[in-house]
């Protein structure tokens, strides 16, 4: 990162109702970069995001702005602007209001006001809708107004609760290359909200995945999906097969009763470890050259490719091929040292990563369901996922 | 099936039909019949002339002054209750609410009558005023105490309409009112007070429009010292002077007022709207 710690957020713990959101927090925050807080609903991550702009205190903890502490200043003396997930729009004032009302509360001339609007209403594409109600836009447009609406203001940090959960798929793909755009030209910092791992992955420079009130892990995306430090991140970041290892010696490992030379070192002679492998990375090949042999039970065409379904001694694995495998064929896998992941065993050992309970209808399921974004119903997924069933 | 249903709907519909033409629409003929017809029923516009002689006008401005004045005390008294009441815990707000629409279960009569007692020279102010050994001040038969009564009596019709829109203000538009620089005061008139006015608005018509219209509270607290043109009407069909057609002339005209100034009203929400500038 370019150095400069803008914000640092220190033991940072809230509850509410006695239940407790967020637990003992520890982040740093850098100018200029665009930072996502990536975890299912109810991790805490928009209980952080308004902690920072001010909405809710901590129980315990300081937050840090500049290196000067926080806690007790009100949201409207930060420089910090928020877009909002349901946008927030002011009902009663037209786009060029709504945009306009920041420097309005900061008395600035009027002929400085109108010529930043304007060139907001540029920025976020929406030149000539000066005069409309807000009410009469679209999602995609509110959603550009309210991100004008706070970069107008020249935040130091611009903060975005999942902005983009309203959008449709392909409105949304288009959103993430512009506010990666715009995060760009204005150099502003971002912390960005989001359920999405795709989203969190191609717009971030760091990436922090939360799971129930804790950081599970910080740090680029590529860091993120290469080398999750245990078995919730491997699985909330894309497909991943977590089989249990043992860690013979350095750069070997052993799992599905063969030994495999790996890349990764440091580990107790014969430790036990969680081992990642990665669909996208098992290459599929005859059964005589392959170093595990196993059973193919399902084959779905996803269009790039397929997902095959391989049950290797016991333990079924997901697996990407282009190449088509017939179903109840015997198959035999080959895994380059690169491909192999080594984590430590963590409280997520063992509850994630397995495809024996996988099937198409309940992935298509999950899949609509996390469309809704429908808070509840995800968590429910999650569960589905790890009991099994 | 389908004549079947509107049949039904019809049937569902009825019984408001019934009540709207036999008490509201057969009244308002009635009342357009007496004010263009003399005692013996024959078309004449004397009674509508009649009224435009000073006597009356005086009536009009001093029921118009008293109306508007209560108007605006409640809606001073109402907008700061509401918005304290719509942003209390939840549980309070029904309390708190509970208790203003409480005076509404008791009939105006009662109320009125008490405030009789509380506001008489020899009434509860007063007695409590020599026992602590001050002046008494001389309450009863002034215009002040008929505007106390129609405040007190019509004040929940202020407060009610205020209250929802503010309760049901987004919260999101409060935060990003505060995250783009707002203090409360702030937050209050350029996002609150804008967003309330269609509450302001119908609580300013709920309760001009009986004040107005008022004729209990103006005789019992204003002892018949000066007349309102609620008192007045209500003299022409069951005083001593009883003349229909006049009394309806009278009534007609109040309407007009009233409907004139709730268009004059509706006329500035619109704008409001549409220009998006604060109206308090």
């Amino acid at each position: 990162m370019n150095g400069k710690k803008i914000i640092e957020l220190r033991g940072i713990t809230k509850s509410f109702d006695g239940e407790l959101v967020l637990d003992n927090i520890d982040l740093d925050i850098y100018d200029n970069e665009f930072i996502t807080l990536l975890g299912p609903s109810g991790c805490g991550k928009t209980t952080t995001l308004r902690i920072i702009a001010g909405f809710e205190t901590p129980d315990a903890g300081d937050v840090f702005f500049d290196g000067k502490r926080i806690n007790d200043v009100p949201p409207y003396k930060r420089h910090v602007n928020t877009v909002f997930q349901k946008y927030a729009l002011f009902p009663h004032l037209n786009v060029y209001e709504n945009i306009a009302f920041g420097l309005r509360i900061a008395k600035v001339p009027e002929r400085e006001i109108s010529a930043r609007v304007k060139e907001m209403l540029a920025l976020v594409n929406l030149r000539g809708f000066e005069r409309r109600s807000v009410t009469t836009l679209s999602g995609g447009q509110q959603q550009r107004v309210a991100i004008a609406r706070a970069l107008i203001n020249n935040p130091r940090v611009l903060l975005l609760d999942e902005p983009l959960g309203a959008l449709d798929l392909k409105l949304r793909k288009d959103m993430q290359n512009e506010l990666k755009n715009m995060q760009h030209k204005t150099g502003i910092t971002f912390i960005y909200v989001t359920h999405d791992q795709e989203e969190a992955l191609s717009m971030s420079d760091t990436v922090v995945v939360m799971n129930a009130g804790k950081i599970m892990q910080i740090g680029t995306p590529i860091d993120i999906y290469n080398e999750p430090m245990n078995a919730y991140v491997a699985d909330f970041i894309g497909e991943s097969n977590i089989i249990d290892g043992l860690m013979i010696a350095d750069r070997c490992v052993a799992f599905a009763g063969h030994r495999f030379e790996c890349v990764d070192t440091g580990f107790a002679p014969n430790e036990s470890v969680d081992v990642v492998i990665r669909p996208e990375d098992v290459d599929v090949v005859p059964v005589e050259r392959g170093m595990l042999t196993g059973h193919v039970t399902t084959v779905t065409f996803k269009g790039v490719h397929y997902e095959v379904i391989v049950d290797i001694a016991g333990f079924k694995w997901m697996i990407q091929t282009t190449d088509y495998v017939a179903p109840d064929a015997e198959i035999g896998i080959y895994i380059e040292p690169e491909a192999i992941h080594v984590m430590k065993k963590s409280e997520y050992s063992g509850m994630f990563g397995d495809y024996s309970s996988y099937s198409v209808e309940l992935d298509l399921l999950s899949e609509n369901i996390e469309e809704d974004e429908d808070s509840d119903d995800e968590e429910v997924t999650y569960k589905l996922k790890e009991e099994g069933l | 099936m389908n004549g079947k249903r509107s049949f039904l709907q019809c049937a569902a519909a009825a019984p408001h039909i019934v009540w709207s033409v036999l008490f509201i629409i057969a009244p308002l003929i009635f009342v357009v019949y007496y004010s263009f017809t003399d005692s013996e029923g024959n078309f004449t516009l004397d009674n509508i002339k009649s009224i435009f002689n000073e006597k009356y006008i005086v009536i009009f401005l001093n029921s118009l002054t008293l109306a508007v004045i209560a108007t605006f005390i409640c809606l001073i008294i109402a907008y700061p209750l509401a918005y304290i009441f719509s942003r209390m815990r939840e549980r309070w707000q029904k309390v708190f609410i509970l208790l203003t629409i409480l005076p509404l279960w008791m009939n105006f009569l009662i109320t009125t009558y008490s405030w009789m007692t509380l506001l008489e020279d020899t009434g509860v102010i007063n007695t409590i005023l020599r026992k602590i050994g001050l002046h008494p001040i001389h309450m009863i038969n002034t215009p002040g105490a008929v505007v106390v009564g129609m405040v007190f009596c019509f004040l929940p019709y202020m407060i009610l309409p205020i209250y929802s829109v503010m309760a049901g203000l987004d919260e999101q538009l409060i935060e990003a009112a505060a995250d783009l620089g707002c203090n409360s005061f702030k937050i209050l008139t350029k996002v609150i007070m804008p967003l309330s006015v269609s509450g302001v608005i119908s609580g300013i018509t709920m309760v001009f429009v009986p004040s107005i219209s008022t004729f209990f509270i103006s005789q019992k607290l204003g002892g018949g010292t000066f007349r309102l043109i609620g008192d007045t009407i209500e003299g022409y069909f069951t005083g001593t002077s009883i003349n229909y057609n006049v009394g309806a002339s009278l009534s007609l005209i109040l309407m007009i007022i009233i409907l004139i100034s709730m268009a004059i009203m509706n006329r500035y929400t619109d704008t409001e709207d549409t220009k998006g500038r604060p109206m308090l």
